[in-house]
């Protein structure tokens, strides 16, 4: 099965909704390929409430005539500008996959958290801050429960404000920037009238502000799962008994099927030209994977990509200078969110590098870099694909990221050889390059 | 605003609970107070991204193993199993490898 359209567009977060949408007013045929259930991203994510900017835009979408193809997964490039997706839920034993041909790709893949290892940290209920924040708008009931926020960046607030206000008890919010570092950020969002504000609505909403700032988390404790935190800040060192961590220290960029189409990347992000345009012909890419920035940039990205990607270049010219302006901001993000270099020494020997495996730090350090890491110790090789680990060793030892090659994801064997749905069998289910083969010791 | 309905009816590790619409599988899965899949080395797992990245919340449904359970809500008549069974009493000890 393949269905063609003028413009794909690769993820419903704010970039990709306004490019989809942009694009689709102008008549062209547009689909919008998202993994999650629904449309949004992470930041205009359900169940709970939406900002009206948010509101705005999923309207524009709903009225649109976008093709949504949500909850489908974007695993391979099997040919020039096609790409192939895999259903999440494609229920039964042969899955559902489907390929989908474009003139434009416009690639707009988001960011994930970074997670710093530290003794503990695999306990259930130790999660990312944007992972808490999840799993609460999809129903984890989260009133009543001690929630220790930490890690670094400006989601550490807004988690905590959220769930403060669905009836958490937030025991701390730990912000690993010093408080001098934090003051200049701040003195910089003064010239960000809407941010600063988000950000008061953030503390007022949290009541009493627990935020701690140059402290963070050194061990979880607990058997089965999470039941307290040991702190720092400086030399001071304490425990606090807690429900849930929530802990991650900002934002990386998902970059890997940009890489995998051939985009140039620049400093780890996707380089492009003010028009958002990649180095790969008709290929764009906007919002997070081209830098850090925020819900704002990402919406002017969006935009100027959808616009121009159906010819209204003078409309997306006009766009150009609004997002010129806001890359200043970017840069302060980055600076503020610098992580402290005692963080590199919070995993101890016998501490999980690589969750997917278990890999320990001591099987790491005495490696020289990431491939010869995959190869000596798995690290890096199960389902995640180093999606986890890899931005984690990337601050501990410095180490930079292989090549990325097909399938993005895991994927089916049926998906990769294009078999007709069902006819590899229920062996199809053993996935590419053995990920959940036996030999991984794993059973589900 | 008024809680919505518990209107979906599906079973976790073979016990029969219901949840509002919206719901994910990853957050009914620790309403049932179980984890999500043991690690390589028998340790319990449960859910760190949220958002389909970590595999971690991996889960079988409906008899199809490795569906992440962050990414699909629940439905009507969903069998969810889990390898972490519900969890034992908090011995207090952190556990060592």
């Amino acid at each position: 099965m393949k269905q063609h359209f003028d413009i794909l567009v690769v993820g419903a977060g704010p970039a990709g909704v306004a490019a989809a949408v942009c694009a689709s007013e102008t008549g062209r045929s547009v689909a919008l390929v998202d993994d999650n259930p629904a449309a949004g991203g992470q930041i205009w994510r359900r169940g709970g409430h939406l900002p009206e900017q948010a509101r705005t835009w999923l309207a524009r979408l709903d009225v649109s005539r976008v093709m949504r193809l949500q909850g489908w997964r974007v695993v391979d490039s099997p040919e020039p500008q096609t790409l192939r997706a895999e259903q999440n839920d494609g229920a039964g034993s042969d899955g559902n996959c489907a390929d989908f041909g474009y003139k434009t790709l416009i690639l707009a893949t988001g960011a994930r958290e970074r997670f710093l290892p530290f003794p503990g940290w695999t306990l259930p209920n130790v999660m990312g801050a944007g992972g808490l924040d999840a799993m609460v708008r999809g129903g984890l009931p989260i009133a009543g429960k001690r929630v220790v926020v930490a890690g670094t960046g400006p989601l550490l607030l807004a988690v905590a404000a959220h769930v403060a206000e669905r009836g958490a008890q937030i025991v701390a919010v730990c912000e690993q920037a010093s408080m001098a570092r934090l003051a200049r950020f701040a003195a910089r969002m003064l010239r960000e009238p809407g941010k600063l504000m988000q950000g008061a609505g953030y503390g007022l909403a949290m009541g009493p502000m627990r935020l701690k700032t140059g402290c963070w988390p050194v061990a979880a404790h607990g058997s089965n799962r999470l039941r307290a935190v040991t702190l720092r800040q400086g030399a001071k060192q304490w425990d606090v008994e807690c429900d849930h961590l929530a802990c991650g220290f900002h934002l990386v960029p998902n970059t890997e099927l940009p890489a995998m189409l051939g985009c140039r990347m620049a400093q780890g992000f996707v380089a492009t030209d003010a028009m958002m345009r990649t180095s790969v012909m008709q290929v764009y890419c906007v919002g997070e994977p081209t830098g850090i920035g925020g819900v704002d940039l990402s919406l002017l990205e969006g935009q100027i990509a959808g616009l121009t990607a159906a010819g209204r270049t003078a409309q997306a010219k006009d766009l150009a200078p609004r997002r010129q302006a806001r890359l200043g901001f970017v840069r302060a993000l980055h600076n503020a969110c610098a992580l402290d270099p005692q963080l590199r020494k919070l995993a101890a020997d016998e501490t999980i590098v690589c969750r997917c495996e278990d890999v320990r730090y001591a099987a790491l350090r005495q490696r020289t870099n990431w491939r010869e890491a995959k190869l000596h110790t798995r690290c890096g090789m199960g389902p995640c694909q180093g999606r986890i680990c890899g931005a984690a060793t990337e601050f501990l030892f410095g180490w930079g990221a292989d090549s990325v090659r097909p399938p993005v994801f895991p994927a089916l064997v049926s998906s990769l050889a294009n078999l007709p749905d069902g006819s590899a069998g229920a062996d199809a289910r053993c996935v590419a390059a053995g990920i959940f083969s036996e030999n991984s010791k794993e059973t589900a | 605003m008024p809680e919505p309905a518990r209107s979906i009816l599906l079973t976790v590790n073979g016990a029969l609970m219901t949840v509002a619409p919206g719901t994910t599988v990853a957050a009914a899965v620790a309403m049932a107070a179980a984890g999500t899949r043991t690690s390589v080395s028998g340790d319990p797992r449960g859910p760190l991204c949220g958002m389909g990245i970590c595999f971690e919340c991996r889960v079988t449904i409906d008899g199809v193993p490795h569906q992440r359970s962050c990414q699909i809500l629940c439905a009507p008549g969903l069998s969810v199993t889990s390898t972490e069974r519900a969890a034992a009493a908090d011995t207090g000890a952190q556990r060592r490898p």
